[in-house]
């Protein structure tokens, strides 16, 4: 860990301009960029900490009935904010499926958009890695690989997205706002993270220098039908291997009028398929039918010496997840994944 | 008047005490090694290889140098003197062969092996100084794949450590035609990955120069006695030159047994600047040393349309490095466990480029008991008998494998009260436990085993100017309660309350102790402090004969009770001579003790000496994702008399966590391409969450044992853990039909 720059910011113009610059890196609840720098992967020059701007630590509501979430609120009060847990419980539970409280309470939300990936041989300074050192190679293809992608990937990475929030962002169509020093814009949740292709060394859309400011929630928070479906390698506190986050609306004969899924630790990015999920509009929920749907999500899947059993695990907790968004209310929150 | 009408104190032994050192331990009052901070202390980070084989070309530390604060880099190049042969090196713990020797040359024998050690004035600009040494090697072909290099096992070499860990016996029997002519068999394999300790305190030492070549050392070690001679050894140092100090170790499970790398690092730093020196490793760190081997085990067992276990074959491939033979007693149990006639067992090595594998709780043991009770429910299945049954059919009423009697042997009173308190009347063949909605239902049990082992020990009991005790012994304790034990023990036999008894430990300078491992420490260094005591009573009473005016008569010591620190005789309670009158005597001084307990390794070798355990469990899998859940495990513990009954409950949980998390969660995944450990933290190798381990319940089944030594006691540190993890196989196997064979058992291996 080298020595560094420390400045500490409380408005965000101050910000954008004191991280301009390369080897300048914003710092959040600092739980991934930390260790970054500890594992010898990550060496900023400066570390502009945004934990003074108080006008991104606020959760507030939107003109046309959506939600904006700061990016500097921490990932278990935007779980536990009354109007989330009312009108987006999809996203409280799947940030609370995620890593520990400890964890939680100093994790902020435009933090969690950019955890990196956590392929062991991304975390080892000492392995090739084309994400770290492009054109170095991908010891991941041919060496331990249970959590990596089964779809999306590319000859030169199958890493994946490892963040449960995002998940479930993806489903509801969030939107990232972010700012640079060329100013404001609004980024689709689904052009924020990116497949690997050719360029690995980039996980998402961000512009260097860009600050993310809020993530902002669309009105529709499908607190009646959703699901997030965790599979992991305990009950608590690990990365998903496969995950669901689900959400249906339906009309007064009880069928699907819209409907959401993404999938986490599958690929580079939340897997979504809209195509997909037009499938299930019309029908009434059913097992059935959710294997259509899941069908098509998977379509193309391909796996790895050690993670091809995600793609049937991948089709089943879909289906599973069509189930348990029918009656939310089953549901145990908390370390238990919610079966 | 008769002994039993005087006033007798409650019995310290078998009473439940909270440890000694708990409290300091979680209020963050205790000092760990990495904790200690004399005066102008250098930190050291070590530099571990990036490649798996072959040579050191090159160190470019200029870099490293220009970080401010850096004052010195060793390496193989730059270091004290070290010595020549393997057995300077040879510490109590290490198997045949030729140890590995920190920065002894420019060789590289394993990946991530110990290369430099920047030592800088803060931990900070240390651990930044390393990640600027470039290190060129010259690299060699290298292989650690066990499952490529079976065709290169073979029989391990024998050293003193075959006494603890003995080799299995010859064959016995017909094993081929018995095998042959079974009306049920099974034949599986059981495998798992290699697996590390993960103690949460990270191993560290932190060495104070003294000047003239003298070094104190506070290390993390599971033997005070051992660091001492390994470091002393190997250094060319006086023995009385090296003094070391561990009286607190956050959790071992075998990684301080012997002693690691770090240790040598600080003293030889410490020599060569002169100066006083911590290393500490980082997590990632505490992977780069001994673990739990790779092991693959092929079983074979055959058994008589009346359920009788007619044939055993247990066979078993473990990895070590090129340069030890290190090796468990993985096969031996069957035979032990069971009254089987025709056995075939085979025990061999495959030598890779790894570091040598190190004992990790209940070594051998938890591995292959794993393969003997999935084994037998198999069988008990194919018999369509109730796998208790078919265990009580095949209850071993001596140890056949040697024809000896065992010291003593409760595992029936294990059985049945475990089973009971479990409710296994309410299991169910094979696939026939109604849903819990999503969820399939399965019980399973099995059986566990584990040698009570002795051996000597010394301890010094000094009866203190104030008329109170004074115990002293190097020993020192992982927290498994060992200090508040020992006290008791002492309590007990001099009659005093727990209050006025004081332990001296965890120092070199004291009484050598054997290392803290095998489960064996009550046993061991309880008898020599029972024995230290017994003689200090008898000093006593020896000069309270003399008294002036001989209180006692002709009183001898079985005609007087010690008790509230005092002696009162029997014929005349109101004779009562108060320890202080005896120091009084003995004009104001002390009295001291100081007693080797030798075991009689005659009356030992006639017995089989063994703790036992049962588990019984349940569990729900989710029957289309494949999900387990432990809900709720009974273990029932024999293993002779239990001294506290709380910290016994604690190890005995603590070691059934430890079975859930080999059936369930834990493995170091190696990469073979690249020779490394790759999940090397402790977000990535999994140990049990709260979530992971459902309700817990343990027994203790009372069991008298004469043989084993002078307390009864056989040791609680290994037998939990064992008979935990096939117990959760089997249940899985109840529940699913899917006959578990790689642990642990993960989600898509449904
Ligand atoms: C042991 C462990 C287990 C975990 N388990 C899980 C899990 O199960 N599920 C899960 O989803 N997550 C898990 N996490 C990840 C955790 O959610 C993330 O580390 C956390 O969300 C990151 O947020 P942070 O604020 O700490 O980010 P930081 O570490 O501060 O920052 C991460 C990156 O984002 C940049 N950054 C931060 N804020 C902004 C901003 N406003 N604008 C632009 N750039 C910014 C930083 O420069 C840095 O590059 C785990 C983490 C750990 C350490």
């Amino acid at each position: 860990m080298n020595n560094f720059h420390y400045e500490r910011v409380t408005d965000v113009d101050t910000a954008v301009a004191a991280a301009t610059g390369a080897g300048n890196s914003y710092l959040g609840g600092g739980t991934n960029l930390i260790d970054l720098w500890k594992y010898d992967l990550a060496h900023p020059e400066k570390l502009v900490d945004l934990n003074g701007i108080d006008e991104l630590k606020e959760v507030t509501e939107l003109p046309d009935g959506g939600l904006r979430l700061g990016a500097l609120v921490t990932n278990n009060k935007t779980a536990y904010h009354p109007t989330v847990q009312e009108r987006y419980p999809l996203l409280s539970r799947t940030i609370l499926a995620g890593a520990t409280p400890q964890i939680r309470n100093a994790a902020t939300n435009g933090g969690n958009l950019l955890q990196r990936t956590r392929c062991y041989y991304f975390y080892d300074a000492a392995s090739p890695c084309n994400k770290r050192v492009p054109g170095s190679g991908c010891p991941a293809r041919e060496g331990h690989n249970r959590l990596h992608a089964i779809l999306g990937h590319s000859e030169a990475c199958i890493a994946t997205m490892p963040s449960d929030m995002c998940v479930a962002l993806a489903a509801l169509e969030a939107t990232v706002r972010v700012r640079g020093p060329q100013g404001e814009r609004h980024i689709p949740f689904a052009d924020f993270h990116r497949l690997p292709g050719e360029k690995p060394e980039l996980d998402n859309t961000l512009g260097e220098d860009e600050l993310i400011l809020s993530i902002d929630l669309p009105a529709r928070g499908f607190a009646d039908h959703h699901t997030y479906l965790k599979l992991r390698d305990r009950h608590s506190y690990a990365f998903a291997v496969v995950s669901v986050a689900l959400g249906y609306e339906l009309d007064g004969e009880g069928k699907i009028t819209t409907a959401r899924i993404a999938l986490g630790g599958v690929a580079h990015k939340p897997w979504r398929v809209p195509a997909a999920e037009e499938l299930l509009v019309g029908q009434a929920p059913s097992e059935d039918q959710f294997a259509r749907a899941a069908d098509a999500l998977l379509e193309g899947a391909s796996g790895f010496k050690h993670n091809t059993f995600k793609i049937d695990l991948a089709h089943r907790a879909i289906i599973r997840a069509g189930a348990m968004a029918h009656d939310p209310s089953c549901q145990r929150p908390g370390a238990k994944p919610s079966l | 008047m008769s002994q039993s009408t005087l006033p007798q104190p409650k019995p310290e032994i078998g009473r439940p005490r909270r440890r000694i050192v708990g409290e300091q331990k979680v209020t963050g009052t205790a000092t760990y090694a990495a904790e200690y901070a004399p005066e102008n202390l250098l930190h050291g980070y070590v530099v571990n290889a990036k490649i798996t084989k072959g040579r050191i070309t090159g160190i470019e530390e200029r870099a490293a140098r220009e970080v401010e604060g850096v004052v010195e880099i060793m390496h193989h190049l730059r270091r004290p003197k070290m010595g020549y042969f393997d057995m300077q090196y040879s510490d109590i713990d290490a198997p045949p062969g030729s140890p590995f020797r920190v920065f002894y040359d420019a060789n590289v024998q394993f990946n991530e092996q110990p290369i430099a050690l920047v030592l800088a004035d803060t931990f900070e600009a240390a651990r930044y100084a390393a990640s600027l040494i470039e290190v060129s090697y010259e690299e060699d072909p290298f292989d650690v794949d066990l499952h490529k290099n079976l065709d290169k096992a073979r029989k391990p070499k024998e050293g003193i450590d075959s006494i603890l860990k003995p080799m299995p016996p010859d064959d016995y029997g017909d094993f081929d035609r018995a095998f042959g002519e079974a009306a049920a068999t099974y034949e599986g394999e059981v495998y798992h990955r290699s697996q590390h300790h993960n103690p949460l305190e990270m191993h560290a030492t932190t060495t104070v120069y003294e000047g003239k070549g003298k070094v104190t050392v506070y290390d993390k070690t599971q033997g005070t006695t051992n660091s001492q001679m390994y470091v002393s050894s190997a250094l060319g140092l006086k023995m009385s030159d090296v003094r070391v100090i561990a009286p607190f170790v956050g959790g071992g499970f075998g990684s301080g047994l012997r002693p690691q790398y770090q240790v040598l690092l600080s003293v030889m730093a410490a020599l060569y600047l002169k100066r006083n020196v911590r290393v500490q490793l980082d997590r990632e760190q505490m992977y780069t040393f001994g673990h739990r081997p790779e092991t693959l085990q092929r079983v074979r067992f055959g058994a008589s349309a009346d359920g009788k276990l007619t044939a055993v074959s247990h066979e078993a491939y473990a990895e070590t490095s090129r340069f030890e033979d290190y090796h468990e007693t993985v096969v031996n149990h069957a035979g032990v466990l069971y009254p089987v006639e025709n056995v075939h067992l085979d025990y061999q090595l495959v030598p890779l480029d790894r570091f040598t594998p190190l004992d990790m709780r209940a070594p051998g043991g938890l591995t292959g008991v794993l393969a003997v009770e999935t084994a037998m429910d198999q069988l008990a299945d194919r018999l369509q008998m109730d796998p208790l049954e078919f265990r009580l059919k095949n209850y071993a009423e001596r140890d056949q494998s040697t024809g000896k009697p065992f010291s003593s042997k409760e595992l029936r009173a294990c059985y049945s009260q475990a089973a009971e308190r479990f409710g296994w009347d309410q299991r169910k063949p094979t696939g026939q436990h109604p849903r819990r909605g999503n969820r399939l239902v399965g019980h399973g049990m099995a059986s566990g085993i584990w040698d009570a082992i002795m051996l000597p020990a010394k301890a010094t009991a000094r009866l203190t100017t104030e008329g109170k005790l004074l115990i002293q012994c190097a020993l020192n304790d992982c927290g498994q309660g060992a200090y508040t034990v020992m006290s008791q023990i002492a309590a007990d036999e001099l009659g005093l309350p727990f209050e006025d008894v004081t332990f001296e430990y965890a120092d070199s300078k004291l009484d050598a102790s054997p290392v803290q491992g095998g489960s064996f420490t009550t046993g061991v260094v309880g008898s020599a402090v029972k024995a230290a005591c017994f003689a200090l009573k008898d000093k006593i009473f020896h000069l309270a004969q003399i008294l002036d005016g001989f209180p006692l008569g002709d009183a001898l010591l079985p005609d007087v009770t010690f008790t509230g620190g005092e002696i009162v005789l029997h014929a005349d309670p109101s004779v009562r001579i108060p320890f202080t009158e005896i120091i009084a005597f003995n004009k104001g001084k002390a009295l001291e003790v100081s007693k080797t307990n030798i075991p009689n390794p005659i009356k030992l070798k006639r017995y089989t000496r063994n703790s036992h355990a049962a588990s019984f469990v349940e569990v729900e899998v989710d029957a289309q994702l494949g999900v387990v859940y432990l809900t709720r495990a009974v273990t029932a513990v024999a293993a002779g008399r239990i001294m506290n009954t709380q910290t016994a409950r604690s190890q005995i949980l603590g070691g059934m966590v430890w079975g859930i998390s080999m059936a369930l969660r834990e493995e170091t995944l190696l990469d073979h391409n690249m020779g490394k450990f790759m999940n090397t933290n402790l977000a990535e190798y999994h140990v049990p969450v709260h979530a992971d381990i459902g309700e817990l319940d343990v027994i203790f089944v009372e069991e008298k044992d004469d043989i084993v030594n002078e307390l009864g006691v056989k040791g609680l540190g290994e037998i939990g853990t064992i008979s935990m993890a096939p117990a959760i196989a089997n249940a899985i196997f109840n529940a699913t039909g899917k006959v578990v064979t790689q642990f642990p058992f993960k989600l898509g291996d449904l």
